[in-house]
This record gives C-alpha cells, structure tokens and sequence, in this order.
C-alpha cells in the first residue's frame, strides 16, 4: 500500500449516535404501557472524508449539525459509534505501541469552547508548557521562553504568563487554547470555531499565522467556523454538513461561485456583509429539523425550495456530480431543464 | 460631562464616566477606564473592540457583577434616571433578574451543568412570576423553540453537555429573554451560529425592542451583525471609547485609526487565501499603560503630541472621538 499517495487522514462510514436513556418518570410511564423510547441523537451520520497532506478542509453546517462532534471523532477525543478511522492509509486501531506513542500528539484539536477545555487552577505557562515538557519537545528550562514565544504568536502579551484562565477576557483565554495546541507541533490541527471569539484584527493575525504555519511546515487543517468569508479565506476545500451527513463537498472558490445543493445555495445566499445596514431580520423559513427525529428521505426536504416526492421518501447519495465536486440531492438525476 | 449625544428626556441607561479596575499584585489593571455612552429604549447600541479592550468588563459593571479584585472606582449607571451604582445586593439581583439581562460570553456562566435545562429554565420563570407549572413549561418550550431549537419538548430534558455549542449559547439567550427586560446585554451572543440562525436570533431580538422597547447592547467582533443591527456603535481600545457614532458613520467614514484598521481586516474585504490586513503590533498590557493615546505605538498616524493622552472630542454631532492625528 502507499502511505504516500493515500490521505493524511481518513474517516470511512463514520456515524456517532448519543442514547439518553429514560428517566425515571419516562421509566414508570413505560411500565404502565405507555409509548416512551430512548432519544437517540444522531449527530454524524455515516460520513465518508479524507483530508490530504497540507491541505485545509473547511467544515460549515448549521449549528448542531454535528461539526464538533466530527471534529472530536477526527481528533480522537471520543470513539465513533461505527466506521473506521486511519492516519496515513493505516486503521488507528492497527497501530503498534510504538507507532500510537509517536503519533499521539500528531492531531490536535482547538475546542469550541475554550473555558471548559481551560483547566481553571493552572497557570497559563503551565497550561501551554506542560506537555511540550512532558513530551520532550522543549526541556523545563527552555519553557517558559517557548510559551512566551507561542503566546506572542498569538498575539498575547507574554508578560501575563503567570495569570490564571479568569483573569482572562473571553478572545484572551481562546488564543491560549490556540497556543496551547500549537504548543505540540502537531501534523494535523482541528480549528473548532478558533477564531470565532476574536475581533476582526487578531483573528487576521492568527489567521496569518495558520497559512503561514502550514506554509513553512505543510500543517494540515480542518477548519469549522460558522463564518463563510473566513473559510472562503483560509480552506482549499469546503464540506458542508446538514443534519449528520455531508451533502456538499468541492474546491473553496468553485463551489461559492457554483453552489449546487439547495442547502448550500441558500447557505451562501445568506452571506452577511458589511455594508447591509439596518437590516430586517426575518424568522428561519421552514422547520427547523432535529436530529432526534430527523426527516424522512433527504434531510433538507421540508426546507427545501425544489423538493418533489422523491425526496420525502429516499435518502439521496452523495456522489460525485462533476470532477472534485460531490453533491448529495436527487436533483442531479434530473435531466436539466 | 457627559462625552455622548444628549437625546432629550431620561435614557433607559446612561453610563457617565465608568471606571472598573482590577487591583493585582502585579499593579492597576484599568479594564474600564472612562467609559460615557447611552441607550435609548427601543434602540441598539453596538459595543466593538479589541480582545480584552473591556467590553465585557463594562457590561459586569452594568450589571453589578464584577468581583474583587475588581472594583467600580468612579462613574455612575444610571437607569430610566437612578444611579444603580448606589444600589444595596439584594436591590441589584432583583434588577438583574427583571430589568436588566445579561447574556454571558461563555454559556455556562448562566448554565448550570448538573441541573437539565427544564429545572434551569423553569425555576427563572417562577422566580419572577406567579405562574402554574405548566404555563411555566409552556413558556420555556416556546422560548426554546424562538432560539430555533427543535423538539423542545425533549430538549428540555437534556443537561447542558448534551447540547452542541451553538445550542448551549441560544439557550443562554432563551433565558435572557424569558422575563422580557428592558435592558439586555448581549456579549458576543451568536460567535458560533451559522447566518440562517443567527437570522432567526436577530429578528427576535430586533422584534423585542421593536415591540417592548427594550434597550441592547450589543458586544460584537462581528462587524456585520453591528452593521445590519445596531442603531449606534461604540468602538472601545484598551478601556477606552475611543469613538463612537451612528453605525453609517462608523463604518463608512471611520475617523479613528484605530477603526479603520478593525475595517480592513475583514476576511471579505481581503484578497482569498493571500494574508490578511492586520493591525501592527501588540495590544498594550493594561496593567502599564502610560500617559498618551494607548494605541499610539501601533497606530500609522501617530503624531509626537499623541504622547499626550488625545481628549474626547465631538468633531460632529451626535460623534465622539479621542484621537489626535484622525483619519480623513
Ligand atoms: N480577574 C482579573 N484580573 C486581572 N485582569 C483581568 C481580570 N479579568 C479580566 N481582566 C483583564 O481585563 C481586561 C478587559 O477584559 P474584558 O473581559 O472586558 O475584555 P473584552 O473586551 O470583553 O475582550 P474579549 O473580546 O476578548 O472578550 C482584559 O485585558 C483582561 O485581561
Ligand atoms: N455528549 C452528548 N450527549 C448527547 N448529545 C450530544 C452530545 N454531544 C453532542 N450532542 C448532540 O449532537 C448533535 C451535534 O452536536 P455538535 O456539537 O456536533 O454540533 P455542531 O455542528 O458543532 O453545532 P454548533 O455549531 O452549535 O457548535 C446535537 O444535536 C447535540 O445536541
Ligand atoms: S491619537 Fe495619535 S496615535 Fe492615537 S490613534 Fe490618533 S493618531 Fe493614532
Ligand atoms: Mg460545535
Ligand atoms: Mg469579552
């Protein structure tokens, strides 16, 4: 096999459902003959990706799509509940001890959520320096050098190493997380939302910094931001996800000047700008789907300007539609009008 | 002397010369450091600035919420007329929860994690109100579906760690809006949303003061929900306003550098995938800020006599501006 022409990582058939069970009035009303079921979440739904060497996936869908949760597949935070993962053409669960010591730190996530993922009595030296340190990166007495240095990158005053995550502001403890992710040179990095708490101009400046990292070092990216004129700056390649699945998929500036499922047309339509002023804001149109009982067929149906039958009772298959460019809508089978 | 456009009669909020420092050992940190503006109800005020430049410091101060070491040194709040600086706790938390509401930057500052969202939910209803428990989990399911969140029903039996992100920070927001205050604070509400949700949070929002009157602040990075939103914009650096005005005249004629420079840094206004504009340097620690205009060393406009910390002017009406060497 050859590692050197297959992605640097994989995802095959990859689904994650989340179970709640039932609670204890849910329990008593069951036992009394009543309909009560377990609510099954399902979050990503069978999906199928492969990101190259150096390249740079950006990852947009509608809020509770399911990015994070793929993101955290991707970085191996939690297991899926079915389909297969590889790094290099290689199953993960293939490896050998020495192969998963070596690769361990070689993904690393920056979490949607920088508070939680902050450990609340550290120091920010430590939170930055501990595992470079630990993992024989950089030594002990080098550390506090190293952080400062990642912490400029990031546009931090280096000087506030000391402080704990609270006494941070809310784009001050995003940046950390940021740093502390780059803290292990990793291979592959997962942005979720990284920059979605930083104003205009920092988040040029770490923006800057992710070109320019993947520029000098061939750093991989998948990217998931809820901001279109981000992703169109920073990605090759852009994955749009609607309820769990992945139903569009093409090169950055091909598919923003193409779009060809309807979601992804009404998704760039809406791109917001600047220069829109006192706008009237109007309500979603159409139901809002919910992954706990999603839409028969194609998940987009109810929302969907062009659905006709078909759609309400068969799932569409993402295929691919043109060279590079993969589309999940039954529109495609149509013959063009 | 008041620094923003005086409108006639009684604003919902005026803040008039606001300071919050915090007290380290490490020395004075001046988060809010002279902060004037004003809302008026029915209207939005757009709160933009750099990370860590105090927007969310000022609105803990609006909303009595800031901790030691930090502390209101000078300046007054007031609202519909009354210094609610003066107010004892207990006057402040029952503003807190039926005039005044906060929606946190992080969700889990108004989230319990161990508690589902129903009991949360329910008991911010009940609190305030004399309802039946059902009226009560009638109105948390309505609230929950407004934010766009589907089956609400069974939401409602979920614990915060079940939902995605986005989800957790419009449930925030349902919260906000339960008890329909007149004064919201907005910190950076929609960061995550993908723009159709965003949409549908922004016509409630817009529908609320339309229709209450209420009074928003909106703390933003995002210069497009400020443009297509907000009434007036208040640019804050380094716990400064350092200028402030309608949102057309912000956005279209931008006399601070600082401003400016927040404009073309805009991914959308950028050439795709080569660098983008960015502003040079490093924001200052606040902890040291010297005499002067604290964004002098960054700034390409920066004149000697900007060692001398630029007054706030009013170059037209209704603007406001501390800068010495502007932007024309
Ligand atoms: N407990 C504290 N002790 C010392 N300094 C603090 C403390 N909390 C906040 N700060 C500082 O106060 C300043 C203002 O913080 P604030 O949270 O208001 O910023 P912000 O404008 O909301 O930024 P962001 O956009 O990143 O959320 C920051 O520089 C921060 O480092
Ligand atoms: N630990 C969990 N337990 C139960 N359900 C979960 C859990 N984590 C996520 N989910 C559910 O999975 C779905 C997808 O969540 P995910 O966080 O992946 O969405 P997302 O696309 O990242 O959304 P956002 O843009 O709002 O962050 C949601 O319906 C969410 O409620
Ligand atoms: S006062 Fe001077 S340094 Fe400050 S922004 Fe204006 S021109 Fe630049
Ligand atoms: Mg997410
Ligand atoms: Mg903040």
């Amino acid at each position: 096999m050859s590692a050197a022409t297959a992605p640097l990582l994989e995802l095959r058939g990859v689904s994650k459902r989340f179970v709640r069970g039932l609670d204890l009035a849910a329990r008593i009303a069951r036992a009394l003959g009543a309909k009560a079921s377990e609510a099954v979440v399902h979050a990503v739904d069978h999906v199928d990706l492969a990101v190259r060497e150096g390249e740079v996936v950006g990852l947009v869908g509608e809020s509770g799509c399911g990015k994070s949760t793929l993101g955290r597949m991707v970085s191996r935070v939690i297991a899926p509940s079915e389909g297969e993962r590889l790094w290099k053409g290689r199953p993960y669960r293939e490896f050998d001890a020495e192969t998963a010591r070596a690769e361990r730190l070689a993904v690393q996530m920056i979490f949607q959520d920088p508070y939680a993922s902050l450990n609340p009595r550290m120091r920010i030296v430590d939170i930055v320096g501990e595992a470079p340190v630990v993992h024989g990166i950089v030594t002990r007495r080098a550390c506090e050098a190293y952080v400062a240095d990642l912490l400029e990158r990031v546009g931090m005053d280096a000087t506030l190493m000391r402080r704990f995550p609270h006494q941070f502001s809310g784009g001050q403890r995003s940046r950390i997380g940021i740093a502390r992710a780059l803290a292990v040179k990793p291979r592959f990095l997962v942005c979720d939302e990284a920059v979605a708490a930083l104003d205009v101009s920092i988040q040029a400046q770490v923006l800057n910094l992710f070109i320019r990292l993947r520029e000098e070092l061939g750093l991989t990216y998948l990217f998931i931001s809820h901001d279109l004129g981000v992703i169109r700056h920073v990605a090759d390649r852009v994955v749009v996800m609607y309820l769990g699945r992945i139903v569009e998929s093409g090169a950055t500036a091909d598919l923003y000047a193409h779009p060809n499922h309807p979601y992804t047309v009404a998704l760039i339509a809406e791109v917001p700008r600047v220069d829109a002023r006192h706008r009237t804001y109007v309500p979603v149109k159409g139901e809002i789907p919910s992954p706990l009982a999603p839409p028969t067929g194609c998940h987009f149906h109810p929302r969907c300007p062009n659905a006709f039958e078909r759609c309400r009772v068969e799932s569409p298959a993402l295929r691919e539609i043109a060279p590079g460019r993969m589309s999940a809508c039954h529109l495609n089978d149509r013959p063009s009008p | 002397m008041s620094h923003a456009a005086t409108g006639s009669g009684t604003a919902l909020l005026q803040v008039e010369g606001l300071r919050m420092h915090f007290f380290t050992k490490a020395g004075v940190v001046k988060a809010v450091d002279d902060v004037s503006f004003r809302v008026e109800r029915g209207r939005v005020l757009g709160l933009v600035g750099e990370s860590g430049s105090g927007k969310s410091m000022t609105g803990y101060s609006i909303l009595g919420l800031v901790d030691a070491p930090g502390r209101i040194v000078a300046g007054s709040i007031r609202l519909n007329g009354t210094d609610i600086t003066k107010l004892d706790e207990a006057a402040w938390r029952k503003l807190r929860g039926e005039r005044i509401a906060m929606i946190f930057q992080d969700p889990m500052m108004t989230l319990n994690p161990v508690l589902r969202i129903d009991t949360q939910m329910m008991e911010a209803v009940r609190a305030h109100h004399d309802v039946s428990r059902d009226s009560a989990r009638e109105a948390c399911r309505e609230a929950l579906a407004r934010v766009g969140i589907a089956s609400p029903e069974e939401r409602l039996r979920n614990y915060p760690h079940q939902f995605s992100g986005g989800m957790r920070q419009r449930v925030a927001i349902a919260i906000a809006l339960l008890n329909r205050p007149d004064l919201i604070i907005a910190d950076e509400p929609t960061t995550a949303l993908d723009v159709t949700i965003q949409g549908q949070i922004l016509f409630e929002m817009q529908k609320l003061c339309r229709e209450t009157g209420a009074g928003l602040i909106w703390i933003t990075h995002d210069l497009s929900v400020i443009s297509g939103l907000a009434d007036e914009v208040c640019v804050m650096y380094a716990g400064r306003i350092v200028e402030s005005g309608t949102v057309d005249e912000i956005l279209d004629r931008p006399l601070h550098p600082y401003t400016r420079g927040l404009l073309d840094s805009v991914p959308s206004r950028n050439v795709p995938g080569r660098p983008l504009a960015q502003i040079r340097g490093m924001t200052p620690s606040l902890a040291s800020l010297d005499e002067g205009c604290s964004f002098r060393e960054r700034c390409v406009r920066a004149l000697d006599e900007c060692r001398i910390s630029p007054e706030t002017r009013t170059p037209s009406a209704g603007r406001t501006l501390r800068c010495r060497n502007p932007m024309t």
